[in-house]
């Protein structure tokens, strides 16, 4: 016998999805749409002269080597934030779930960073590695390391990636530290009654007990590496030295504001959401197939 | 609850509806600007004096971030129909500016139909070059201007055991040279890296940057600054990073804390460094021009400048126009602008203002104030050093730093980086080219 609740006519559910729908189409659509369109003009920054190019200003950003090398780096900065992001809040997780003594203490502290702006954080690196001036920097230079992120484009690499992990532990701890404890204790006292050691409980059980999770916040680090990363790149870096830590999405950014070319920025943009359309598909038809729920 | 709200609504927009209808019509004018900290004071002093020698217009003041977001907010506001009446340019928004035919209105223009006295001869020619039409027609009204300077730790040179600052550019290699040997990091370094080591470099050594008067005759202008001096200039620092006798401090002025915290004893950046100077150098220090090639032909011709310029907007009333006219001429009066240039350090525009400073001993206290004057009026500017008008010129310092910092990172030879900078910044022309209307 069905129980369910049955909603009759059309016209109800139409009416309670439509503010949904309003919402995507106006704010994801409508703009990717203008978007794409724009990306097959070539206009002035005021828009006086406008010209219809078709692919123009694709085969123009195909032609360059700088866009190539734009899209290598982009995928080895994410590559890095993403396992690096992920490790450390597992980890931090996996330990401030333990029962401690003042262990809400730590969990708030560790939640805080997440509160912090990406371009704030940034500055706040930016004083503490900042060449000649800065603590760490000091740090390094008094030990023989030549630190230098203005001329050095592996120190400004290292420099943006700390800064983007740094940004980012806190969400992915909260995320794992909420999947550690939805995991049955039973489960894991009944290993330990079986003799499994703390680190092949871990690898054996919780770990692919929390693929859930870490499922959601791979789709979620990515999607913030490749995008959500610029407020910090433009304040550490500018994308340089010599382009060295200019991502695809600071270049969108760059060319856009800086270089008020419209028709190329939206180019760009159209072929960073494909690949990050691309990547989203490839991760739901594929990895999640090792998920457990 | 919901009456009350609509009572409380209806009041407040009476309220503002009997504030901005007092006994006859005031035009109120839109100013949009970049300015923080005391030049943001030094703007709102500008338009409370004006708002105040008069009835008929109102000058509003408002803060719209840095000079980029200055810029976009202005070009997005156009778009939309709502530009402001004057907006603060950057010097490097010249090209985009004035290619916007339509968008504008040129200052030479606007003083003619609006009738007020207005002769181009009695401003600063090294300074309003820059914001004219080759023919002299001024386009923008110069606001805030400043050149570059060498700044000089003297108390550094004296350990270091070096008498005087260098005047020439093999002086400061040789000086960079033994500073590196009391401070290890740093001997000579700079900021603002293309605007002074290719901008201000080739006009001040009387070269081109690009044809057609490094553009200011014509947007089908070519770069050519991968010259001979050029690459000379660039080989030697980068023969000096190595040991960081010369150490690159970025693209724009995040380094020049390290001349105020003594670790760099010779830096070249803007005379507008000089407030932050006065306040955190714990040394002694003066500023001297930029140092020179002495084998070169013309060398020292004349600095350019750098700052910004107010720009007036097209399409705005008859009303509007005629109360920024009549600021211009406010703005151009010779004791605002002795005041102005002695209370924030901007250059003062107007010969008249200069002289007057001059003739008041003002220099003799404060004789770094005089050196960029000195160096903008050292020659009558020629088609090398009247300035310069590149389309994208924002985005096209970032690609030659891009390849000045290859060449100091050791990745391509000084040629090398500066043919790549010649032709990066060639495509990025030929692209504005297309789009600036004619």
């Amino acid at each position: 016998m069905e129980n369910r609740a049955i909603f009759s006519g059309r016209l109800l559910a139409c009416l309670l999805v439509f503010p949904q729908l309003a919402i995507s189409l106006i704010f994801f659509y409508w703009p990717a749409a203008q978007a794409v369109w724009q990306s097959f003009l070539v206009q002035d920054a005021f828009g006086l002269s406008t010209e219809f190019v078709w692919f123009e200003n694709y085969v123009n950003l195909l032609k360059t080597p700088e866009y190539y090398h734009a899209i290598g780096t982009t995928f080895f900065f994410s590559l890095l934030v993403v396992f690096f992001s992920l490790a450390i809040g597992l980890l931090l997780a996996v330990m401030a779930n333990r029962n401690i003594a003042g262990v809400q203490i730590y969990r708030t502290f560790l939640i805080i960073p997440y509160a912090v702006a990406p371009a704030v954080a940034s500055v706040l690196f930016i004083f503490m590695f900042q060449p000649g001036l800065g603590m760490i920097a000091r740090a390094l230079q008094r030990n023989g390391i030549d630190w230098n992120p203005v001329l050095n484009g592996n120190h400004a690499m290292i420099l943006i990636v700390i800064v983007a992990v740094w940004n980012q532990i806190s969400y992915n701890f909260l995320f794992f530290l909420a999947g550690l404890q939805s995991i049955p204790k039973s489960v894991i006292e009944a290993a330990a009654i079986d003799g499994a050691r703390p680190a092949r409980r871990f690898w054996t059980i919780v770990f692919p007990l929390l693929s859930p999770t870490t499922f959601f916040l791979i789709v979620v680090n990515i999607t913030y590496a490749f995008f959500n990363t610029l407020g910090i790149i433009d304040t550490a870096t500018e994308g340089g030295p010599n382009g060295s830590t200019s991502t695809l999405v600071y270049k969108v950014f760059l060319d856009g504001k800086a270089g008020s070319d419209l028709g190329g920025s939206a180019a760009q943009s159209v072929i960073l959401m494909i690949i990050v359309i691309v990547l989203t598909a490839i991760q739901f038809r594929y990895v999640e197939k090792k998920v457990h729920y | 609850m919901v009456f009350r709200q609509f009572g409380a609504a209806a009041a407040l927009a009476g309220a503002l509806g009997l504030a901005a209808s007092p006994a006859h019509a005031v035009t109120e004018i839109q100013w949009w600007h970049a300015m923080t900290g005391p030049n943001n004071d030094v703007v709102v002093k500008l338009a409370n004096d004006f708002n105040a020698s008069q009835s008929d217009y109102k000058i509003v003041p408002t803060f719209k971030g840095s000079y980029a977001d200055t810029l976009n907010a202005g070009i997005a506001a156009f778009r939309a129909g709502n530009a402001p009446g004057i907006m603060q340019v950057f010097e490097v928004g010249t090209a985009t500016m004035m290619a916007a035919k339509g968008a504008i209105k040129p200052v030479s223009d606007l003083m003619k139909e609006q009738g007020e006295k207005f002769d181009p001869q009695s401003y600063l020619p090294a300074i309003t070059g820059y914001y004219s039409t080759a023919k002299g027609e001024m386009l923008s009204f110069p606001f805030n201007s400043s050149s570059m300077v060498m700044w000089v730790n003297l108390d550094a040179l004296k350990k270091a055991g070096i008498e005087a600052p260098p005047k020439t550019w093999p002086e400061v290699f040789a000086d960079a040279k033994k500073l590196h040997a009391t401070s290890p990091t740093c001997g000579f370094s700079s900021s603002w890296i293309t605007w002074g080591l290719i901008e201000q470099f080739s006009a001040w050594h009387n070269i081109p940057i690009g044809t057609k008067a490094n553009g200011l005759d014509g947007f089908d202008t070519v770069l050519e600054f991968n010259n001979p001096l050029e690459t000379k200039l660039l080989e030697n620092l980068v023969e000096l990073q190595k040991d960081k006798s010369y150490d690159y401090s970025g693209r724009t002025n995040t380094g020049e804390g390290r001349f105020t915290s003594g670790e760099c004893a010779l830096y070249m950046t803007s005379s507008a460094f000089y407030p932050n100077v006065k306040a955190n150098a714990k040394f002694n220090y003066t500023a001297v021009p930029m140092p020179y090639f002495p084998d070169a032909k013309d060398a020292p011709q004349n600095s350019i400048i750098g700052g910004a310029s107010l720009w007036v907007m097209g399409g705005k009333s008859k009303e509007e126009y005629k109360g920024i006219a009549k600021f211009f001429t406010f703005l151009s009066d010779t004791d605002r602008q002795v005041y102005l240039h002695e209370v924030s350090g901007y250059l003062p525009i107007t010969k008249a203002a200069y002289e007057k400073t001059k003739a008041s001993g003002f220099y003799e206290k404060n004789p770094i104030l005089e050196v960029p004057l000195k160096e903008l009026t050292n020659k009558p500017p020629t088609e090398n050093s009247r300035g310069l008008r590149f389309g994208g010129m924002v985005q096209m310092r970032d690609v030659w730093s891009e390849e000045i910092e290859a060449a100091l990172a050791g990745k391509k030879s000084a040629k090398e980086a500066l043919d790549a900078a010649v032709s990066r910044g060639n495509q990025m022309l030929r692209q504005f080219e297309r789009t600036a209307t004619k």
